[in-house]
Order: structure tokens, then C-alpha cells, then sequence
């Protein structure tokens, strides 16, 4: 670990000034303070933001309003979120560990870096982490890789559960930096590598991410959040699959379908939304949707599993969402 | 007071000092003037040292010394016409590189932070040669290891399974597997002058570790202190005295202060061994009623090009069934990478594996049912030796596992079995362990207050070898379980053996028996009693009656030839039901239950904790856990707690162990057998076998991860 200078900010404005060059703010540290020891990040400056005022869970006319400094234990035990948004809690829970959901922050699981072998070890070549050393995951052991939307620069996966099911919520992001605050989509904040691997994200220097916002809640019931690992809890996803219903009698009027594992991002299943959307659930149409979800997948030499293992997912997350079995 | 029976359920003696941090382990101890080593790992992988650059790191506030494989203060020991030389890697002797990861100097300054820091600031320029990680790509140039104990093995005819109308024959993989204990490894050297030093280390033999640091430094044995009075479990990690160990005593030499040195977990990766990667290969032949006709079992393990490392995966299939024809073959492949030692079940969980289901795979050739077919090839007497068992009762394992887990639930046909969407099916696997007893030695000391203590060094990584101490010296004497303290690990206690092997009970309980019987017959004897009276006495009474302030023996008890006559094992049966899902490969094991032979049970509660603890390793065995080296770099690229999988709590079911619970009659006077390896051997080929009667896909390649199921 690099020496560092530590400040604590207390107020938001405050935190933004406060962060400059090689700078972070530090928030649960629960990814930071790791990534520092490997040496993988080496800030001169921490910024410590868990004093800042932004740990409110409220309804608004719109939505529900979450705090960017507010735990990932926090909203998913919350009984706002438990009831009107259950997918979140299904996510957040798949997530990590209790101890590590206690310290955890939403803005820093937003920001939360690949867990990909390469990128962890400062010996081994990695885009993400050191532009143009190349990358050691795609002809390296790449089982845990994406498989939509990589480059060869890059085929790492974003590894939050968080996301995939803010992304199904079409949740929206509220920024601030020093020159005024900017909403995004959440769908929009994160990236896909490119030729800029090493930008996981549309966040640009100095900014803070302030507070979540979720619309009126959509999707109380037949939602399902899947995520296959290799054990039990405590891992990260091989695949996961967000699913959230409305059934109309047994049709399907709307639908959610996001898949974690598989991306730079939290991968939305627009084709297969699109597919079933009107039509009678059952379990040959979501073997058709997982069909459709799976156009353009492409695998590497540890990841071919994952051709299969994600349309059976969406399947099941489909099947346990509706309750439908045949 | 009722008194205590062998087999008294005592809670673990040291239990709330465990729980309330009270248990003070070896990095705990705090000396003055302490400083922190830290290791610099080498970045190739084969190769030579050429050049270091250590100026930024001795600059580096806090740091004491910066030692390296250039400057390193010679180790008695390490050099070529040393009476008794040390075995293994030679750290900092000189500047080859066998491993990545291979420690290449050592940092020492006054936090463990400064060290840290400082040893990220040490570079080298190294001279690479060609090195080799990949196993499968090695696999041919596997070779009879050079110690001559793993001769070809045959009975009867060799390969004679090819000949029988019905066979199996299959190859079985199994990936390095980490100890990976809770506590990391740990080391603090402190000297005494120039000729005696204190080591508190992780070990599972002080007398060992004593040894091993005395013949590295020309020291006098006695003059070497070894305390390991806790130790946060080891598996095996902690049988050898490792490099690291004695540089920091080196270190603590050069910098005249005591050194602590803690690796980290991924050092532990390359620096304390591993169960190594194992394949192999097993051909069943069995007559139609399922007779077996004939056993080979070959396998291909991984060793370092450094040392070689061996055991004894293939021993299993020489004597667990009836054949008259068996043969066995035993290669290593050496490799760049770091030494494996034995880890829980050494060999035999790994042979046990493929032989297990090999077994499992005939019985569905056969259409007979596995325990059926285990049953027709009951081996009555030690097909290998010649000799009868001391005790065996491996019948009764099958019954009261089968019984218990609900065998008769189990469909033949497999994936016939379901619970809503998943596919539900029952496994079993059988492990075997030989009986082992060492020669140990117990001082115990009755004091005027009545109180004893008993003193062995012997160490405990965990099986609760206290409790079971106590359990015996209480059930001889008479006493309550809180008059009694055992006391271990600290080489100025008497001799004892390292902690392996499952051995310890064995031994040390041996010893604590006839020391407590001659300490009763001492008393008797006072008191004008034959000491076969069963009439109570107050032993205090009777040292105040003589005068005694204390009345101290301590004797040396060790195995009879009578034992020699006879073939000795502690027998396991391993009963799994599993729930697959047939669309995610997703497992769940909902129910284990361990059958076990291993002689009387002393204390059963940590008896059963240990049949627990193991089956949790079995089970870590079969579903999760594998270490994985990217042969381009040679490099472990899992080698972190987040990436390499121990099963966590929700993996683990209720397991249950039985304990069949008859003494063996020859082994030693107390009858027990051992639990610490039958409680993982068999348990990965109980849950696999069970993987293919719910699904029917068998898994010949463990982890059995989801990937490989769907
Ligand atoms: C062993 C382990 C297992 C895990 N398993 C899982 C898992 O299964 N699923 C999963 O989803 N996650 C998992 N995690 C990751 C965990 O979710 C993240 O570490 C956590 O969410 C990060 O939050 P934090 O508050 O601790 O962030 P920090 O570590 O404090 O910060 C992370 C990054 O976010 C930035 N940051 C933090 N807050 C803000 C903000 N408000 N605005 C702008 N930037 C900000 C920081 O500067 C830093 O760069 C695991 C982590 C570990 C260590």
C-alpha cells in the first residue's frame, strides 16, 4: 500500500473539492482498501465520504429515493424495499457476505471493480488496469468471462448483483460534480470495454455519485433474482438473471430481463423482453426467449459452459418469477 | 459425581478460552523489541537471480534489514557438509528460482506495515529459463519417485481387470487442493544469545520443528524452545518446518531482535504445500454376481522439481477389497511449483476417490446394488499383508449408514428420483486409515490440593486432543474433568509425535492411560490397597498422610509386538443424498451421514466434530474447491479466499457421525483406532456417486461445479 493522506468530508460540496488528481473517495472500503493492498489502485489521497448526509431510504411522488452512502443491508432489509421492490433485495442479498453488506455502500457497489484474475494481479497483463499491457483473460483462464459485448482488449465482467437488479428497475443515477449535478439512466452508467477497458463507467473525475431513484414501484410480485455460483453463497456469479413479471391472467403484460456474469455491464434481454411481452407465459415461450437472449453470444476457451448455463438460467428465473412450471 | 467414562461427551476443555480470545496463538505473542518480516516473492517462474535492487527498500522509513538470496547470513544447516542438512527449499542460499512466488528476500522492519510497504519497493532482474506448470502437458514424463517406497505393486496378476466380462475402466482428476487453515502461518523467532533461541510457530510437532530449527543452526536440541500452544488449524500445512520458518530465525539472528513472520494468504499458496493434482486411472474387472476379478489403480501425482513429494494415493485398492488380483503403479511429475506435503487423508482421500467410484460406476454395469456389491468383495482378512485385521466392522458401517440415511428411498435407475425440480439421489463411499501408535511419553504431577496435571508435547490443531487427554486421565483416576489439565505443545514437554496421521489418540491417550494407571497405583499402593481395588480413596488424604506435597511420575508407553500381528485401520462409510438441479447444475447436499470404525470412541463430542470438520473438507473435495495456475505465467491465479472456494456455511447440511464404538482389542490399551482422515476419505466419492444416481452424469473431475452438470 502506497502512503496516503486521509480526509474526512462532512458535507457533499465539501467532498468534491476536497477530491483531487489520484484521488477516491472512500466509502465502505470494502473494494477499495483490497484494491489498494494488491497495489492495484495507489491514491494519494482518500476522501472519506461515510460522514456525508446522503443515508436516506425515502418514498417520493415518483419512486423511492436511496442515499448513495446508505448500506447494501440497509436497502435490502428496508421495509419499503422489501415490499415494493423485492428483486432489489434478492440481489443485494445474493451479493457478497452479511459482514461485507454491513460495510458496503450502494455508490460503491455501483463502482465495485472486475474481480477478474488478471486485473487483480499486478504481475499478470491487464487493459483495464494498465492500458495497452495487453489482456491476460483472453487466452488465459477465462471462465468466469463475458461472453456479450467484450473486445479484445477487454472481457472482463462487472461483478455486482446490485446492478442487475437496478438495471431491471430501470432505476435512474443523481451525480454531482463541481460544476452542477447531472440523472442518468442507470442502464447508462456503466459501459462496455471497447478500446477503453479501463473505464468501467460514464462517471468522469471528481464526481460523486449522491443518490439512486426508483420510479413507482412496477414489479411487487413475480420477480426472481438468479444466481448461479460455484457455491452455495459467498461467490461471485457465473451467471445471474433479474427477472421481474406482471402477469395479466396468464399472459405476460411486462417484463424485466437483465443478466449479470455475462458483460462489462448488467446485460439487458431486450429481444427476449420484446418476445414475450403479450404473450401466454409458459415455459416453451421462455425457452424461446432465453433462444432469442442468446443471439451474438460469444464464448472463450473456460466459458463455453456459459452458452448453456445462461439461457437455463433465464429459463428457471423465468419459471420461479411466474410460478409457471409447464 | 458420576464418574467419567470413556466416551464422556465433555465439552472441549479449551473451549472458552477459544471463543473468547482467550487461546493465545503463536503470532500472539508479544516480545519486546519486536520487528516484522515480510518475503519478497520471485515474479518468473524458473530461473536465476542475476541482480537486486534493495536501496529503496532499506531507505524506506522503519526498515531494519533487507535480507536476500545475494546477502543472506549463511544457515549451518544449508551448506553441503552439514552433519544433519536441511530437507527442501534452501531459502536465500542461493539465486535459483524453481516456483513463482518463491521467496527472494526478506524485509524486516519495526511494523508489519513498513515491511509490507518496504517489500513492494525490492526489485530483481532475473535470468529466465524455460519452466514447466501443466500437468496434462507433463503427464508422460511422470517417473517412479526416486525414494524407493512406491515400487509397482502387484498380486496375482497385473492387469487382470481387462479380462473379466464385466469392467470399468476410467480416469479420475483431482485439482492441487489448499489447507488453507483459518490462521495463516506464522512465525516468531526470539534468541537467547548467541546459542539458544524461542520459536512460536504454527506447528503440528514441536519435537519435529525442534529438530529441524537445531539442525539448521548447530544447536543443541535442548536449546531450541518450540511453543505452539494453539493453533488455528493446519491439515497437514504444519507437519514440516518450513523455509520461512527458519528465516525468520535467521532473520532474528542477523537482526539481533526477535522477528515475526506472517506469510500471507496467497504466499500460503506456494510456501505450506497442497493436496497435489492428481490423475488417475482405475480398471475394475468383476464376474457377473460381481465378484471382482481384478483392481489396477495408477496414478499420475504432481511434485516440485525442487523435492519430490509422495503418497500413498493408490495403497487403497491393495487392501480395502477382496481381489486376488491387484496391481498398483505410483508416478510423480515434477513441476515448477512449490512442494505439496499431506493434507487430511493424505493419499488415501485422493485414491479413495477414484476407487470409490470406480466401484460406484460398476455396480450400475452390474445392476447390483453398491453396498451389495461391496459386500460380495468383503475383504475378511488384509488382502495386502496377509495378516488378520486388529478390528474391523465395515458390515455394520454399511447397515447403520444405510438405515439411518434411508437407503431403501434410493432408485437404482438414475434421475428417477425428484422433489419438485430437483433430481434427488443417494450416494455412499467407504475410506480407510491405517491405525497408527508412536512411542510418546506423559509426565503427570497430583498436587497437595488435589488437582492434576499432565504434560506431553504433543500439539493440537484443533481435534480437541485436550479434552479426550482428560477424558482418559479423569476416567483412570477417578476425578472430576476440572481437576485435570493437560498441557501440550512446548517442546520441553515429554516426547511425543507430531499431530498426524491420526495417530494421537492413539499414542498420547496410550500414554496418558498407563501414566494415570501407575499414578492410581502408586496412590493404592500408599494406602495399603491392591491396586485393583475398586474402593474409592482420597488421594489428597493420602499425600498428607505420607507427606507428600505432590506425588510426580512420568512414563514412556509405546505400541507391543503383539500389534505387529495384525493389520490395522479405522474403517469410514459415507452416506450422501443430494439434490441436483437438472437446468442450473446447481448441488445441494441436504444430508451426510459418517459410519464409523474406528475403535472406542474417548470423547465424543470433539470425535464427532472432527467427523464433522472432515466431512466439510470432503465436501470441499467434491463441490468447490480447486487451485488454478495460468500455465503462461506458472502462477496461481486464485490463490485469495474470494476466488478459491472452501465451502461456507450454506454448502454444508446436517451431518451426522455414528460411531460403531468397540474397542480394537490389540492396538493399544484404550482400543481407539483414529478419526482425523477416515472423517474426509470416501465423503467426495459419496456425493459424486450421489451426483450421478440423482442426475446421471458422472464426474470424474472434481470440483463438481455447476458447469459440469448442466
Ligand atoms: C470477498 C468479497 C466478495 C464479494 N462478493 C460480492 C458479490 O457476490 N456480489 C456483489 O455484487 N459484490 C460483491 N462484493 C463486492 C462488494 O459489493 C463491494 O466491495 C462493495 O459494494 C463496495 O462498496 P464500498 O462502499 O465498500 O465501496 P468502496 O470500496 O469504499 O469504494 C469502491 C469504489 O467506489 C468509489 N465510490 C464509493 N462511493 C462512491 C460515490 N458515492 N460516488 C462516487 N464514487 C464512489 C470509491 O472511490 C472506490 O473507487 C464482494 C466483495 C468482497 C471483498
Amino acid at each position: 500500500m502506497n502512503p496516503f493522506t486521509y480526509v474526512r468530508a462532512t458535507e457533499t460540496s465539501g467532498a468534491i473539492r476536497a477530491l483531487g488528481r489520484d484521488s477516491h473517495f472512500l466509502a465502505g472500503g470494502t473494494n477499495l482498501i483490497d484494491l489498494m493492498k494488491m497495489g492495484i489502485v495507489t491514491p494519494e489521497k482518500l476522501v472519506d465520504i461515510t460522514h456525508l448526509p446522503l443515508k436516506h431510504i425515502s418514498r417520493t411522488p415518483t419512486g423511492l429515493s436511496i442515499g448513495a452512502l446508505c448500506t447494501n443491508s440497509e436497502v435490502a432489509d428496508h421495509p419499503l424495499v422489501l415490499k415494493h421492490y423485492p428483486l432489489l433485495s434478492m440481489a443485494f442479498n445474493a451479493g457478497a457476505s452479511p459482514q461485507l453488506r454491513n460495510m458496503a455502500t450502494v455508490g460503491g457497489n455501483m463502482m465495485q471493480r472486475t474481480r477478474c484474475p488478471y486485473f487483480f494481479d499486478t504481475a499478470l497483463p491487464c487493459n483495464k488496469r494498465v492500458p495497452g499491457s495487453g489482456c491476460g483473460a483472453l487466452q488465459g483462464y477465462n471462465r468466469m468471462h463475458a461472453i456479450f459485448g467484450a473486445s479484445d482488449q477487454c472481457i472482463a465482467v462487472n461483478p455486482s448483483d446490485m446492478s442487475i437488479a437496478l438495471t431491471a428497475l430501470e432505476a435512474t443515477v443523481h451525480i454531482q460534480g463541481a460544476r452542477g449535478g447531472r440523472i442518468l439512466p442507470f442502464a447508462d452508467f456503466h459501459r462496455l470495454p471497447g478500446d477503453t477497458p479501463e473505464k468501467d463507467n460514464v462517471l468522469e473525475p471528481g464526481e460523486l455519485i449522491t443518490s439512486l431513484t426508483l420510479p413507482l414501484p412496477a414489479f411487487p410480485d413475480h420477480v426472481h433474482y438468479l444466481k448461479i455460483r460455484d457455491r452455495t453463497s459467498y461467490a461471485f456469479a457465473l451467471v445471474s438473471v433479474a427477472a421481474a413479471l406482471q402477469l395479466d391472467g396468464g399472459n405476460v403484460r411486462a417484463v424485466r430481463l437483465v443478466m449479470g456474469g455475462v458483460a462489462h455491464k448488467p446485460w439487458r434481454l431486450e429481444a427476449a423482453e420484446d418476445f414475450l411481452r403479450g404473450k401466454p407465459a409458459t415455459v416453451e415461450n421462455f425457452r424461446q426467449a432465453a433462444y432469442l437472449a442468446m443471439q451474438g453470444a460469444k464464448a472463450y476457451a473456460y466459458n463455453q459452459f456459459k452458452l448453456t448455463l445462461a439461457p437455463n438460467a433465464i429459463v428457471q428465473a423465468l419459471k420461479t418469477a411466474s410460478g409457471v412450471t409447464a | 459425581m458420576n464418574k467419567i467414562v470413556l466416551g464422556e461427551p465433555l465439552n472441549r476443555v479449551d473451549g472458552r478460552l477459544k471463543v473468547t480470545g482467550g487461546a493465545k496463538y503463536s503470532g500472539e505473542y508479544k516480545q519486546p523489541g519486536l520487528t516484522y518480516g515480510v518475503l519478497v516473492p520471485a515474479t518468473i517462474t524458473s530461473g536465476t537471480v542475476t541482480a537486486m535492487d534493495t536501496r529503496a527498500a532499506e531507505r524506506a522509513p522503519g526498515v531494519v534489514a533487507v535480507i536476500t538470496v545475494f546477502n543472506a547470513p549463511a544457515v549451518p544447516g544449508f551448506q553441503k557438509d552439514a552433519v544433519k542438512p536441511v530437507r527442501g527449499l534452501k531459502l536465500f542460499n542461493d539465486n535459483k528460482v524453481y516456483f513463482n512466488g518463491q521467496p527472494i528476500a526478506l524485509v524486516i522492519a519495526e511494523t508489519f506495515e513498513r515491511a509490507t510497504y518496504a517489500a513492494k519497493l525490492v526489485t530483481a532482474t532475473y535470468a529466465e529459463t524455460p519452466f514447466e506448470t501443466s500437468f496434462e502437458k507433463n503427464f508422460d514424463k511422470g517417473v517412479v519417485p526416486n525414494n524407493g517406497q512406491y515400487k509397482d505393486y502387484v498380486r496375482g496378476l497385473a492387469d487382470a481387470y481387462k479380462n473379466a466380462p464385466v469392467i470399468v475402466e476410467e480416469d479420475y482428476k483431482l485439482p492441487s487442493e489448499m489447507h488453507n487453515p483459518m490462521e495463516l502461518h506464522v512465525t516468531i523467532a526470539a534468541w537467547v544469545g548467541d546459542d539458544e533461541v524461542h520459536v512460536y510457530t504454527k506447528s503440528q510437532g514441536v519435537m519435529g520443528s525442534q529438530r529441524s530449527v537445531a539442525n539448521a543452526f548447530g544447536l543443541a536440541t535442548e536449546k531450541v524452545h518450540i511453543h505452539s500452544r494453539f493453533v488455528g488449524g493446519a491439515f497437514g500445512s504444519s507437519l514440516r518446518t518450513w523455509p520461512h520458518e527458519i528465516a525468520a530465525v535467521q532473520a532474528a539472528k542477523l537482526v539481533k531482535r526477535p522477528v515475526k513472520l506472517t506469510l500471507t494468504r496467497e504466499q500460503m499458496f506456494t510456501s505450506v504445500g497442497y493436496r497435489p493434482l492428481t490423475i488417475q486411472k482405475i480398471g475394475l474387472g468383476a464376474t457377473l454376481d460381481g465378484k471382482l476379478v481384478g483392481i489396477t489403480h495408477e496414478s499420475h501425482s504432481q511434485t516440485a522439481v525442487y523435492e519430490e513429494f509422495t503418497e500413498n494415493a493408490v495403497a487403497v485398492s491393495r487392501f480395502l477389497y477382496a481381489s486376488a488380483n491387484a496391481n498398483t503403479r505410483y508416478r510423480v511429475v515434477p513441476l515448477n511449483v512449490g512442494v505439496p506435503c499431506p493434507m487430511r487423508g493424505p493419499g488415501e482421500a485422493t485414491g479413495a476417490f477414484a476407487l470409490e467410484s470406480a466401484l460406484d460406476e460398476l455396480s450400475y454395469k452390474l445392476g447390483m446394488d453398491p453396498i451389495a456389491l461391496r459386500l460380495a468383495n468383503y475383504a475378511e482378512t488384509d488382502p495386502e499383508r496377509n495378516l488378520p485385521w486388529s478390528s474391523k466392522y465395515v458390515k455394520e458401517c454399511y447397515a447403520l449408514g444405510a438405515s439411518r440415511i434411508g437407503w431403501d428411498q434410493r432408485l437404482a435407475h438414475p434421475g428417477s428420483l425428484r422433489d419438485g425440480e430437483w433430481l434427488v439421489g443417494y450416494g455412499m463411499g467407504c475410506g480407510a486409515f491405517g491405525a497408527h501408535r508412536s512411542a510418546t511419553t506423559v509426565r503427570i504431577r497430583l498436587s497437595a490440593d488435589g488437582r492434576v496435571v499432565l504434560w506431553s508435547a504433543t500439539s493440537d490443531i484443533g481435534p480437541g486432543t485436550g479434552t479426550a487427554m482428560t477424558v482418559i486421565a479423569a476416567n483412570i483416576l477417578g476425578l472430576p474433568a476440572d481437576k485435570i489439565s493437560f498441557e501440550l505443545g512446548d517442546s520441553g514437554f515429554p516426547t511425543a509425535p507430531t499431530q498426524g496421521g491420526s495417530q494421537t489418540v492413539s499414542s498420547v491417550g496410550s500414554a496418558v492411560h498407563d501414566v494415570c494407571v501407575a499414578l492410581r497405583g502408586r496412590l493404592y499402593e500408599l494406602s495399603g490397597l491392591p491396586v485393583d481395588s475398586t474402593t474409592d480413596i482420597d488421594y489428597v488424604r493420602v499425600l498428607k498422610e505420607h507427606g507428600l506435597p505432590e506425588l510426580e511420575l512420568s512414563g514412556e508407553s509405546k505400541p507391543d509386538a503383539e500389534a505387529q500381528k495384525y493389520s490395522s485401520y479405522s474403517f469410514s462409510a459415507h452416506f450422501a443424498k443430494v439434490a441436483v438441479h437438472p437446468l442450473t447444475g446447481q448441488v445441494r447436499v441436504r444430508q451426510l451421514i459418517a459410519v464409523v470404525d474406528a475403535g472406542k470412541v474417548i470423547s465424543h463430542k470433539t470425535a464427532s466434530s472432527q467427523m464433522i470438520g472432515g466431512a466439510v473438507g470432503g465436501i470441499g473435495m467434491v463441490l468447490t474447491e480447486e487451485a488454478v495456475i495460468d500455465d503462461r505465467f506458472g502462477k496461481y491465479i486464485n490463490g485469495n479466499l474470494a476466488d478459491y472456494h472452501v465451502p461456507v456455511n450454506a454448502d454444508i447440511p446436517d451431518i451426522e457421525a455414528i460411531f460403531i464404538d468397540k474397542p480394537d482389542p490389540y492396538i493399544n490399551p484404550i482400543g481407539t483406532k483414529g478419526v482425523g482422515e477416515i472423517s474426509l476419505i470416501g465423503v467426495a466419492a459419496a456425493v459424486a456417486n450421489a451426483v450421478y444416481n440423482a442426475c446421471g452424469k458422472r464426474i470424474r473431475e472434481l470440483p463438481i461445479t455447476p458447469d459440469k452438470l448442466i
